[in-house]
This record gives C-alpha cells, structure tokens and sequence, in this order.
C-alpha cells in the first residue's frame, strides 16, 4: 500500500492503482472521455488531466499509477484550462448543427462533458475533419463526421472481440477510424454485434433504426402486426425510463407495446423453450449416432457472422437450430396464421432485441422457411424506449399487461438464455431430466453462471455418461474455444457461446452504459424472475407440449427442418 | 597491412552518391590503372565528409587535398596532374568565398577548422563497408576494455560522469538513462538504437550509420553488457537505404569476426543486432511510438509512465537512445569521461552534428563542440550568408524546434542557452534563413509538417495543430484578422500543456518564437496586409504608405 495526496486529501491505495481510482477513494471524480473501464485506459483524449506534483506536464489520470507521497491536483486553474481546452478541441471539430438531429442527442457524453466543463462558446472554429457516413449494413449506420478519435469501438472490437473490423487510419487531422481501405462494415468481416455501438461516447456508431418501418406496419390496416421480445428486453428496458439497471419491467413492456398498436404480444421465449427440445434432440442425436461434436449453439447471429467469417471449417459444430426469435416468426406465419385464419402475407413479424446483428440476421434470405420472412423488423431494446416515448406513453404509470397465447407462454429455463450460460442450463435441466426421467432436486447450475470469459462443468447424466460442456461469451473468449476444438484439445459435448461479453443482456441493442456491474445485475433480474416462475424446465411448457402436437410432430421432424432449422455459409475474411 | 603512397577518398555519403559519386570514382580507379598506379595508389568510397554543397568531392591523403564540384573530367586531371604528376590541380580546389583565393587543404578551410570531431571521427576517412578499417582505427577495442576489464556500474559511472546527454533531442542524461535500464528488473531486456530521423533535412544519423556503423554496433553492444540485455535493434526508416544496406553489411562483418554474437571476446557476452525498418513517420521517431511500431501495431506515442527502461519493448525494460548519443560512446569508454567533459561548456558536454542548412554559403554535416555560439556556426563554419544578404533568423531543432533571431546570434549553443529563449538543440537540424524570409511563412511551413504528421491520437494536437495551420495561412492570405496573434498564442500554449507526447508538446516553439522575436512581421501582414519578403503572394511587397 502507498499513501498519496489527492486535492489535499490522504488516501491509501494499492501501488500501480491509477489515479483516477484512488481518487474515487476520496469521492473525487476525474471526468473521462476515451476511458472505458475493463476494455482501455490509453491517456489518449487528455480530458483526465491532473497536476502531479515534480512533473512538468500535466498527466492523464487514468493511466497514471499512484506510488508513495504522490501530490495530485485534480481541480486548479492549469489544470481546468487544460481539461477545458482539450474538449474545446474536439468540440470545435464535431458538428453541432447534427446534435439535434442526433440518435445520441442528450444521451451524449461529449454534450455532458461540454455542459460539466462550462463550455459556453466554440471558440476555435475551422474546417472539420469530416468523412463518410456508412449505412449499407443492415445493422450499424456509422457516421464519421461524429467521431471524436476516442479509440473505444476500436479497442473493443480488437481486444475484446478479435475482430479488428475497424482501426485508426492516417494521420494528423486526416486520422480516421474505419474499416480497410474505407470500406463499408457491410464489406469486412465485421459480426455487426454492436459492441462498438455500446462504447461510443457519441453518436458516430448507432443502429439502423427501423422504428418508421414498424409504425407504417401499425397504421396500416390490412396489417397484423405481432410483436415478440427477447428475454434480456425486460431487464434494461427500464433503464431507459430512468429505473436502475436490474430492474425487471415485464408487465410495463406488455401494456406498453399493446398502447403502440401491435395485434398480438408474443414472447421470444417461447421459441427459447422450443430450442432447447430440438437443440437438446439434437444433442442427444449427435451423441448416440456419432455425429460431429462438440455442438456449439447457434442462438447468437453475431456469433454466427463470426464462424462464417473466421473459422468456416468449423460450422459443422454448428447447431443447425435458427435463433428463437426466428423460430417464433416461422411459427407465427404458420402455426398461429392457420389457427387464427389469417393470411400469412398479412401479418409483419417484429422483434425487439438486444441486438443489432439480429437485424442482418433477420435479412438473410434463408430466413424464410415457410415461404414468408420468418421476421420482418428488428429493432433494439433502445429504439423500442424511442417508440414508446415518440407515443407519449408514460411508461412508470402502466399497470401490467401480459403476453397472448399461444406463443406466450413460457419457463424460468427460457428467461436465463439471456446471460452467459443461460442456454446451457436450461439445456442441462432438460437433458438430466428427459434422459434420467427422474426430478432434478437442485436447478441452479452455478458453475456455468457469471462473467468468468469461459465457464466449463462436467455433468453426470444417466444412460450418457459424463456430459462436458462450456460456456464462452464475447468473441476473445469465442476464439480461444474454436483455437482449441481446431488443435484437437476441446473435449467437449456441447459448448454455449455468445456473441457478446455478459451474454445478450448487453448485447449492442442495449441501453447505454454497460459495465460488468451493470451486465450483473441484468443477468440477476433474469436469474430473479426464473427462481419467481412455476415451470422453470422448457419441456415442462405446456404450450410446447402443445405445439408437438397439434403441428410439429417430432422433434426434428420434417416440419421443424423446414421451420426451425437452418444452414450457413463460408465467407472470407476482408 | 600495406602502405599507400596515396589513398583517394571518394566521398559516397547519400548527397554524394546522388550527385554522381560513383562516376568520378569510377573515373579515378580507371585513370589509377592506366597510370601504372594500382600498387601505390588506394581509392575508398567512404562516409560523408560532411561538406555536401561541394560534392562530388574527393579527399586525398595523406596530403589532405580537398578537390571538389568533380565531373568525371576532373577525376581524370587529378589522377594525372595529381597523383602521377605531383601537382596541384589548381581550378578543382575549394576557394574562401571572402578572398576568392584557392585552399587546398581540408583543414585550412573555414568549414573545416572549427569542427571538432567525435561522433563523425571516422566518417569520411574510412571506408564503411570494410570492418578491417573500422578496426584499424581502434574499433571494437572499447567493448573488449568493457568486456573484460569494466564491471557494468563501472561503465554507467564513466557514461554519467562523461556528462553525456541524449542526441535524439530530449537531451536526458544518457547515464542515467542506462543506469534505470540497468536497475530495472525484467526476464528479458532490448538495446534499441533509434535511426528514424524524421526531421526534415536532418541527415546526421544517417552519415554516421553511412560512414561508421560499428561505430553504432559497438555501443549497442557495451549498452547490452552495460544493462543485461543481448538483443539490440536499430529502428530505422525505409528512405535510407544506403544507410541499410551498410549497416546489414557491417552487422554481418561483425557476426564474422564475433565482435556480435555467442561468447563475444570469451568472456561469455552475448549480444546480436537486428534491423526493423520504419514506414516513415515522424512521430515513430519518438521512443513509445517506434516501440510500438517494432511491435508491429501502429506507431503512436503512449503516456509515460511507465517509462521505456522500465517497460518498453514487448513489456520489457529497454534502452533506447539515438544513433549520435551511440556513436560517442566508443570514444568515451577508450578515452575516458574526462577527455570528453574537456569539451562543451558545465551542462552541455561534447559535440553536437548539425546539418547545415538553408541561406549559408556552407552547407553540409558539421560536429562542434557545445557551446560553440550561433555566430561561428553560421559566419565562420557557413560561410555567412549567401549573395550577401542579412541573416535573419536560425531554426534550431526542427519542426520542433524554435527561431533564434539576429539579436540572439552569440548564444552558445547548448541544451540550457536554447532552452531559455524558446528553442531547442533538438536533433540537429539548423536552417538558417535570411532577409528574403517571411516569417509568418516559415512559421507555416513547420505547422504544416508537424500538423500533417500528428499520430492523431489526441485532440489538442490533431485538432490544435490544425486551427494554427488555418490561422497562419489565413494571415499569410491577407485574411488575418486583428486577434489572430492572441488567437495563436493561446492555442500554442494550451497545446504544449496538454498534448501527449513531444510531438505536440513542441509543435507551437516555431509559432511562438516567430510571434516573440517578429511579432512586428505579423502585425504587417494581419493589419496592413504586407509582406515584407514578399513571399506572401497575395499580399503588398511594399508597406503601404501612410496617408494622415
Ligand atoms: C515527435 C518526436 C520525434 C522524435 N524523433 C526522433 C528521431 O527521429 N530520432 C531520435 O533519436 N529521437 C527522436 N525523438 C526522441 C525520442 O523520443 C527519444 O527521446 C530518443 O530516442 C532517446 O534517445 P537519446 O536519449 O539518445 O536522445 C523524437 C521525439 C519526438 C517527440
Ligand atoms: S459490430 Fe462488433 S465486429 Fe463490427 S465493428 Fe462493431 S464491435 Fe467490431
Ligand atoms: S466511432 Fe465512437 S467509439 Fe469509435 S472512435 Fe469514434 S467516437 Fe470513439
Ligand atoms: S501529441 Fe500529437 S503525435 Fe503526440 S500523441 Fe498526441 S496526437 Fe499523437
């Protein structure tokens, strides 16, 4: 431990802790702007400048280490100026007349840093730096002339995904951040997961919005419109509305999008349930016949973009489940078309998501099975709050509204998919269960719960033998699973990967900000509404049970093949 | 070894080369041959002699017989006037721009006379590509002194106590910077050499890794001895490639010989070199950056701490220090720290190379001691300036670096002195400029580089560099406006204060030198829009006359 002085106070702290978390110690607040907890800390945007006392230049808080006797000033005159001037600079490249217009607009840290630092005038005006705005994607829109050089979709996407689809280029004021040779993220090998969009400070990355494309679909009477929504959707939503992060607002997501004008409210976790009977059939199939293991989940379409992308050899570990949400759209054009009458061309499937590769996913032409899109609109966790506010609706005053029947109905096991190992252990509650017959006494598996970057458990199931599984979530962790099933070290059965860190509750549909802390406490709401749930194993649903029998038949039956599954395609590497 | 009658040194520095070396060498061997010459007569291609604007030039000893501005003609006048005739081929000798008379001798020439040679001892007089040469005059025997009769403090007190500061433009204590790399703990440790000189007309590493690699090979080596390490690299830019091609050769001749390698003098030393080639950025010049770079991510700077010797290449402890602060050391180790603190002034010990450039009648490679003023740099080493005009300003250090004014012409030059009135000793680029500079222009120029080469990685100096830029071509425009200046100085000093690395936190000395010392030249352009060099296009050459 070392003892510094931060603003004329003492505080202890671990030497090599940064400055700017041992003055948190002291409820001193550094601003930041490049910074990102957990992901990079480069000293880059020189927003966190203190005074230290025996250097010469002022030093980035977030990287500098605390060591005995240290004396910080956080808050002098050379020190404000400078912080000041710093964000002057960036201010006076970025294009103000746009932040009225901008899908970040109040939600921006660079208008919060502006507004804390006392900026009241562009003082340094010139030409701006500019640049391309890249909309091909069905995704991610990114808007260069916003980008203030931060660096953190960067970092993420190389460091935490091991994509690298983008990277600083050129230099001087010509610096920009982009894919190879300027192409779109259309063109690279970009998974379209939408972690860049979580880090961004300010509005250069966002989603495609197709918020006009679903209220055309409401207000068109010859339409009838069904919404379905992902399990990780109640447990930010609130967020937006101002409630803390792991709050769960079911009900009030219900009774809002039934004021929005959808016809019918469906649950993505229905098809959650479904996935883990044909996922688990198929499991089971590839087990006893020999067949290609281990089986990887397929549920993830940012993951899914990644295979294709870098390791095509592999895609026959592939489940060849589609996502739920998919499955659910499928099933809505057919199943629920027949039982209610309606002409499938009729109805507009549309899907509120953590995510934004859901949109590509939603667009790929094998995504229509019954002869229909599957689904026809996605949109994220964030532009549905922009719905709901754009209506008027005062979302904290809603009473609880419900889901219809009869892709409604759903367990505790399909509510977890949305953490990191949720999947699996709705899987593993199955399997022990159907293949033992017998009760399981304890459903919690904890050992493939929480944020370590690959989980693994090895689970004894009767009449199988030793069931090895593992958990990886964020496509770092992805990789390193693939690297070992490709040097032959992965001895597993089944593996359960998410496209991003924390599962899809902070997939990059989500409210902004994410953190690990935040990423937990998501994940406890859903682990919190499991526990509350009655039927909490997907082959306890009833409406499951149903669904077998008045229209699926088998699990991996015909219909299923047609419906539920789906295959992929090898792509390069740009 | 054998004795000359005469060796003919054939100056093959780059400038040289590209001003048709090859060709007089050519000339002089086959004129050599034809006059029955071949056993009394030796002809080198050596390093730069350092006089550039007389190349090609040929040196003959051991007369010491400057010949100079040679066509292949020439070459063969000498051989036969010269060498098989014994006399002076008048109308080829070098002529003192005051008298008009000839000088035949190298050191009786201005240019000459007041250099003093430490880093540049060899270069020119040896040729680069033959390591016997490099040996004959003594080398290597510094890492055999170390290796076998030097224990590592030992060497870190001698390098301290010499008083030598880093060449690269920082001007830390090299000591001291060896003494961290030494002290700092690490499973693995690197010797980097850094050869990217990026500052524009700067060519003073590059002659010496031209004229006398071992030179760098050899303190490289005694560095690695010095802080436990056995791997160096020479961080080195793809547009030298002379420089690389000489050095790949002298590494090799080293690997030969076992000067590198396993078990060097048997002593149980290891140590090799390797090259890294830069793409060419400025700012890979600066340490953190060209650490990067050699890691293969993109080269830009990154906050310090932690320092390279405690964290540097690849995580571990590193030395980094520029090629000059390298080629000194042979010299301190074999003479001692005594003889070298002998030149210079307190603070400021040894030579410094400078490359001389711009309105001076002599322009090329010069080595001084510290503390030699800007008035014999440019009056009696340069000749003074060119078609009699009025000096007018000095730029010191670069784009980085600042402008020294006429009034400031007897400041001694040294890391202090230049410090105080806004410059820096830098790297060694010196470009003097005379009446027919605008300054607001010059000043322009440096931004424009340093603006354009900013990594990009933080706001004040992308973002700031570039609103200085505008201003200044603004002003130079005729669309000055009347709080520009102030506009300028606040933008600088802000800058300095918050940039990253030295790139940024330099870039404004130019501006704010040109506003200190000429503040009046920017006022003629902002309010009466006049340039009085007349080289802002759009603006009067005249001062407008007063009409009251
Ligand atoms: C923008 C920038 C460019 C630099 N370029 C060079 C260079 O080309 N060569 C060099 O030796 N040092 C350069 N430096 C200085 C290095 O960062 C470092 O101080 C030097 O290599 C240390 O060696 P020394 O102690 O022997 O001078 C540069 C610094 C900055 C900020
Ligand atoms: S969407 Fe994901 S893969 Fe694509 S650039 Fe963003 S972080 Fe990288
Ligand atoms: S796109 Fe956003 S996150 Fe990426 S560098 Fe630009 S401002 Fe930063
Ligand atoms: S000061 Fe300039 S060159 Fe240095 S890190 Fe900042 S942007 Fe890059």
């Amino acid at each position: 431990m070392v003892t510094l002085t931060i603003d004329g106070q003492k505080v202890q702290v671990e030497e090599g802790t940064t400055i700017l978390e041992a003055a948190r110690k002291v409820n001193v607040r550094i601003p930041t702007l490049c910074y990102l907890p957990e992901v990079q800390a480069i000293g880059a945007c020189r927003v966190c400048l203190v005074e230290v006392e025996g250097n010469r230049n002022l030093q980035p808080a977030c990287v500098f280490p605390a060591s005995e006797g240290l004396v910080v000033h956080t808050n002098n005159l050379r020190v404000r100026r400078a912080r000041k001037f710093s964000v002057e600079m960036i201010v006076s490249d970025h294009p103000m007349d746009d932040c009225l217009t901008c899908p970040r607009n109040q939600k921006c840290e660079l208008q919060k840093l502006a507004d804390d630092l006392g900026i009241r005038e562009v003082k340094f005006t010139g030409e701006k730096s500019g640049g391309q705005i890249d909309d091909l994607s069905p995704s991610i829109v990114r808007d260069q002339t916003k980008c203030i050089l931060c660096r953190r979709c960067v970092t993420v996407c190389k460091e935490v995904q091991t994509v690298s689809a983008i990277y600083t280029q050129g230099r001087g004021f010509k610096t920009r951040v982009e894919p190879a040779f300027g192409r779109s993220l259309n063109d690279v090998s970009c998974t379209l997961c939408g972690q860049c969009i979580l880090v961004c400070p300010v509005g250069a990355i966002t989603e495609k919005e197709n918020i006009e494309e679903v209220w055309h679909a409401i207000f068109d009477p010859s339409k009838f419109v069904v919404i379905q929504d992902a399990p990780a959707v109640r447990a930010a939503l609130g967020e937006e509305f101002g409630y803390p992060p792991g709050t769960l607002v079911t009900g009030k997501m219900l009774a809002a999008v039934r004021r929005l004008g959808f016809n019918r409210v469906f649950d993505t976790n229905f098809a959650a349930d479904l996935t883990i009977i044909e996922e688990g059939s198929e499991l089971l199939k590839r087990i006893r016949e020999g067949g290609v293991l281990p089986m990887i989940t397929s549920c993830s379409p940012g993951w899914i973009k990644f295979i294709e992308h870098f390791y095509p050899d592999l895609l026959p570990h592939l489940s060849t489940c589609k996502s739920p949400h998919q499955m659910l759209g499928a099933l809505t054009k057919t199943y629920y078309a027949e039982k209610a009458g309606i002409d499938p061309r009729d109805i507009v499937v549309v899907s509120v998501m953590p995510c934004t590769a859901k949109k590509f996913e939603c667009s790929r032409p094998e995504m229509a099975g019954s002869g229909y899109r599957d689904v026809d609109y996605v949109i994220t966790t964030r532009e549905l709050a922009k719905m709901i506010r754009q209506a008027g609706i005062d979302f904290a005053g809603l009473e609880n509204g419900y889901y219809d029947d009869p892709l409604g109905e759903y367990t505790g096991a399909a509510t977890i998919f949305g953490a990191t190992g949720g999947v699996m252990e709705a899987a593993l509650r199955t399997a022990c269960e159907v293949a033992t017959g017998k009760t399981l006494e304890n459903l919690d598996f904890q050992a493939v719960r929480g944020l370590d970057g690959i989980k693994e458990a090895v689970v004894p199931v009767d009449g199988i033998g030793n069931v090895k599984v593992a958990v990886a979530h964020g496509l770092g962790n992805a990789r390193k699973i693939m690297e070992r099933i490709k040097d032959g070290t992965a001895d597993y059965h089944f593996i359960e990967i998410m496209c991003c860190p924390g599962g899809c509750v902070s997939g990059g549909g989500q409210p902004v900000p994410v953190n690990d802390e935040i990423r937990r406490l998501r994940a406890q709401a859903l682990y919190q509404e499991d526990k509350n749930l009655k039927i909490r194993k997907s082959h306890e649903n009833p409406s499951i049970k149903r669904i077998y029998e008045e229209f699926l038949g088998q699990p991996l039956g015909e219909k299923s093949h047609h419906l539920l599954h789906t295959k992929y395609t090898a792509r390069g590497r740009f | 070894m054998k004795s000359w009658r005469a060796q003919v040194l054939v100056c093959a520095g780059a400038g040289c080369v590209s001003s048709g070396c090859r060709k007089i060498r050519d000339a002089i061997v086959a004129g050599v041959e034809n006059h029955g010459l071949k056993q009394e007569v030796k002809v080198i291609e050596t390093g730069c002699i350092g006089s550039c604007n007389l190349g090609p030039l040929v040196l003959i000893n051991p007369e010491g017989v400057l010949y100079q501005k040679l066509t292949p003609e020439d070459a063969r006048d000498i051989v036969a006037e010269h060498l098989a005739g014994g006399k002076l081929v008048e109308r080829l000798l070098y002529k003192d721009p005051l008298t008009g008379r000839p000088v035949a001798r190298l050191e009786e020439i201005d240019f000459f006379k007041y250099q003093q040679k430490i880093v540049l001892r060899n270069c020119g007089l040896i040729d680069p590509m033959n390591i016997e040469e490099y040996v004959a005059r003594e080398g290597y025997q510094a890492l055999h002194k170390v290796l076998t009769s030097m224990t590592p403090e030992k060497v870190v007190d001698e390098i301290i106590d010499s008083g030598l500061r880093g060449r690269g433009g920082a001007g830390f204590s090299t000591g001291l910077k060896w003494k961290f790399a030494r002290q700092a703990q690490g499973a693995l440790k690197y010797v980097v050499c850094n050869a990217d000189e990026g500052d524009p007309g700067a060519f003073m590493d590059r002659s010496v890794l031209e004229g006398d690699p071992h030179s760098v090979i050899e303190a490289m080596a005694i560095a690695g001895y010095t802080i436990g390490s056995s791997q160096g690299y020479v961080y080195i830019r793809a547009e030298y490639p002379l420089a690389i091609e000489r050095l790949e050769w002298a590494i090799r001749q080293a690997r030969e010989r076992k000067y590198l390698g396993r078990n060097i003098f048997g002593t149980g030393f290891d140590f090799d070199v390797e090259i890294r080639i830069g793409a060419g950025a400025f700012v890979c010049g600066e340490e953190t950056a060209l650490l990067t770079s050699i890691e293969g991510r993109r080269g830009e700077p990154r906050p310090r701490p932690p320092f390279p010797a405690v964290k540097g290449l690849f995580g571990f402890p590193t030395l980094i220090n520029n090629v000059e602060t390298y080629a000194n050391i042979p010299a301190i180790i074999l003479k001692g720290a005594q003889w070298f603190a002998s030149f210079g002034t307190e603070k400021s010990k040894g030579t410094k190379v400078f490359a001389l450039a711009g309105s001076v009648i002599n322009t090329g490679l010069v080595e001084v001691p510290m503390g030699t003023t800007l008035r014999d740099l440019v009056f009696k080493i340069g000749g003074g300036i060119m078609d009699k005009k009025q000096f007018k300003a000095a730029q010191t250090g670069g784009p980085s670096g600042g402008c020294i004014p006429a009034e400031h012409l007897d400041i001694p030059i040294d890391y202090e002195s230049l410090t105080r009135i806004g410059a820096i000793v830098g790297s060694g680029g010196l470009i003097i400029t005379d009446e027919n500079t605008c300054i607001v222009d010059f000043a322009r120029f440096f931004m424009d580089f340093t603006q354009s080469e900013s990594c990009g990685k933080c706001p004040p100096c992308r973002i700031g560099t570039k609103r200085i830029l505008e201003i200044l071509i603004r002003i130079t425009q005729g669309r000055g406006r009347e709080d520009d200046i102030d506009r300028l100085v606040e933008l600088c000093n802000n800058i300095k204060d918050t940039a990253l690395c030295g790139l940024g936190q330099t870039a404004p000395n130019p501006v704010l030198t040109t506003i200190k010392y000429f503040r009046d030249e920017y006022l003629e352009h902002i309010n009466d829009k006049h340039c009085r060099a007349g080289v802002c296009r759009r603006l009067k050459k005249q001062a407008a006359v007063k009409i009251s």
